[in-house]
């Protein structure tokens, strides 16, 4: 498989205060990556400059042999825990909304048979996440389940080369979390993705991903703990895939996420 | 049962809404009667009746001089006037707060620019104007203007800048462009606001209306107000505080409707 991401020699430095260092990491096509690791370890920085929202101080990002720009694009699809849904459109709209940008430079909206044709596809979208019912209704009359899908169908309508997970379940019930899980296998299987997704959950991590990263500090200076920064510490790649083969965690990885586990036993 | 757990329901609410109202009229009309029992000639508490035969001159017979209707010229000059204001504050602080609110650079820039004209008083300028725009519409609308527009701009800037970083992420990796992401993200979550904000302007607005109508003009709720305190007639005023008052509560209810069936994603929490 060849590579689509790849990180070289990535420092991500704050003032003198060093959030990532040395990350050197390979993202092969069509892997689901789980970014795991204790809360400040940088994850989600981690995710912030795959997302191209912040540059890195040191090193390179190449996205398809490219460098990537510090700025996001629609090469890259998020999906955040929270706030990723635009709150006056309706279920239909949120998901078109990338269509509308695209063949509509000014008015960034659709008229007559273009808009029957980015409505038509948007809806099939929204089915195949399973909103077919909730075309017209706005995100506030949405659940947080359905709220997650509609965010994920409105990323993936936009064709991204690599998707990218902030906590997206972090705030889902047990039970709906396990719905999302298999929607979002199904959904990387059958348009053929690659996923970056931080998670809290180490379980989760371990269920979805074909490879877990767990970023920690390799040294820690007490005087000065913010001069060392944080890396993949662990670089576990697991061969799958059915349900019942689901990895248990090495105790290595459970240790030193074990502050941070929120739900070890839903889904294991 | 505790009284933080007491809730009227919604008839009950406007009986007990009224309750207070009707108590001030009720009070004003004892106090009214007992005064004009004592001196038949009252002029600072005038009775209905009174009004009523003050206010008729002014509602239906034409006024010898300019030939118009009085009451009715001052609430269309009064109205235009703000109407004309309130348009102009409306579309300058959507362009500057939506700008501001979208570009760092620009709030970089102008930001402190609009906090420091925010915190002149504009009665204080008020001579500037005249001076400027001479004592014609011009100089009236131009107080409310500068009154009201920082305002409004400042919160709405505030409010743009506000929305989620998430989804202006969002819309950049669905393909964005900046000038897209404000027509189809920002503007259309600013407009509730912009609603809000002019509605808690219209209090301001009609101060600045009226301060501007007694300084100079010849026709105007202000201004006719002002001019009649000089015979101390009541008479007059009291009708014309109280249409004044129903005009603004008026134009709060339409901007209210006008956002709640403009803008329906708005109030879904407040339903």
């Amino acid at each position: 498989m060849s590579e689509i991401l790849t990180f070289d020699n990535v420092w991500l430095e704050y003032g003198d205060k060093i959030v990532l260092e040395r990350v050197d990491l390979a993202i092969a096509e069509h892997s689901f990556v789980s970014i795991v690791g204790p809360s400040g370890a940088g994850k989600s920085s981690f995710l912030r400059l795959a997302l191209g929202q912040e540059a890195p101080t040191q090193g390179r990002i190449l996205l398809d042999g490219k460098a990537l720009p510090p700025e996001c694009g629609p090469d890259r699809g998020v999906v955040f825990q929270r706030y990723s849904v635009f709150p006056h459109l309706t279920a239909l709209r949120n998901v078109m909304f990338g269509a509308e940008c695209a063949r509509a430079r000014f008015t960034a909206r659709l008229f007559g048979a273009a808009r029957r044709t980015a409505a038509a596809k948007a809806e099939e979208m929204l089915v195949e996440v399973g909103l077919g019912d909730a075309l017209h209704l706005y995100p506030s009359e949405l659940s947080g389940g359905m709220q997650q899908r509609l965010a994920i169908a409105q990323a993936l309508l936009a064709r991204p080369r690599v998707l990218l997970l902030d906590e997206p379940f972090g705030a889902l019930d047990p039970g709906i979390r396990q719905d999302m899980h298999r929607l979002i296998l199904r959904l990387w299987q059958e348009h053929a993705l690659t996923v970056l997704m931080v998670t809290h959950d180490i379980s989760e991590a371990f269920k979805l991903g074909t490879r877990v990263l767990a970023f920690d500090k390799r040294r820690i200076d007490p005087q000065a703990p913010h001069r060392f920064g944080a890396t993949a510490v662990y670089d576990l790649p697991l061969t799958r895939k059915s349900p019942a083969d689901i990895p248990v965690p090495p105790p290595e990885v459970l240790r030193l996420t074990e502050s941070v586990i929120t739900n070890t036993q839903d889904s294991l | 049962m505790r009284w933080v757990n007491v809730r009227p329901n919604r008839r009950n609410s406007l009986l007990l809404g009224a309750v207070p109202l009707l108590l001030i009229v009720l009070v004003y009309l004892f106090v009214s009667a007992e005064r004009h029992a004592a001196n038949p000639s009252d002029k600072i508490l005038p009775t209905p009746g009174a009004m009523v035969t003050a206010m008729r001159s002014l509602l239906v017979d034409a006024d010898p001089l300019s030939g118009h209707l009085i009451f009715w010229a001052d609430t269309l000059a009064s109205l235009e006037r703000l109407g004309i204001a309130l348009g102009i504050c409306a579309l300058s602080a959507l362009l500057v707060g939506m700008v501001l609110g979208v570009l760092p650079a620009a709030r970089a820039t102008f930001g402190g620019l609009v906090t420091t004209v925010a915190v002149i008083p504009p009665i204080a300028i008020l001579p500037i104007l005249f001076i400027v725009f001479g004592l014609g519409e011009t100089a009236k609308v131009a107080l409310i203007v500068v009154g009201v527009t920082p305002f409004l701009i400042r919160d709405l800037a505030d409010h743009v800048a506000a929305l989620p970083q998430e989804q202006m992420i969002k819309a950049q990796t669905l393909g964005a462009s900046s000038w897209q992401l404000a027509l189809r993200v920002a503007l259309p979550q600013a407009m509730p606001r912009l609603i809000a904000g002019l509605r808690l302007s219209l209090g301001p607005a009609w101060v600045y209306l009226i301060s501007a109508e007694a300084i100079a003009s010849d026709v105007g709720l202000g201004y006719r107000i002002f001019l009649v305190r000089r015979y101390l007639s009541m008479d007059i005023i009291i009708p014309y505080v109280a249409w004044i008052s129903l005009l603004a509560i008026a134009m709060d209810v339409a901007l209210a409707q006008l956002s709640r069936r403009g803008f329906a994603w708005a109030h879904q929490a407040d339903r």
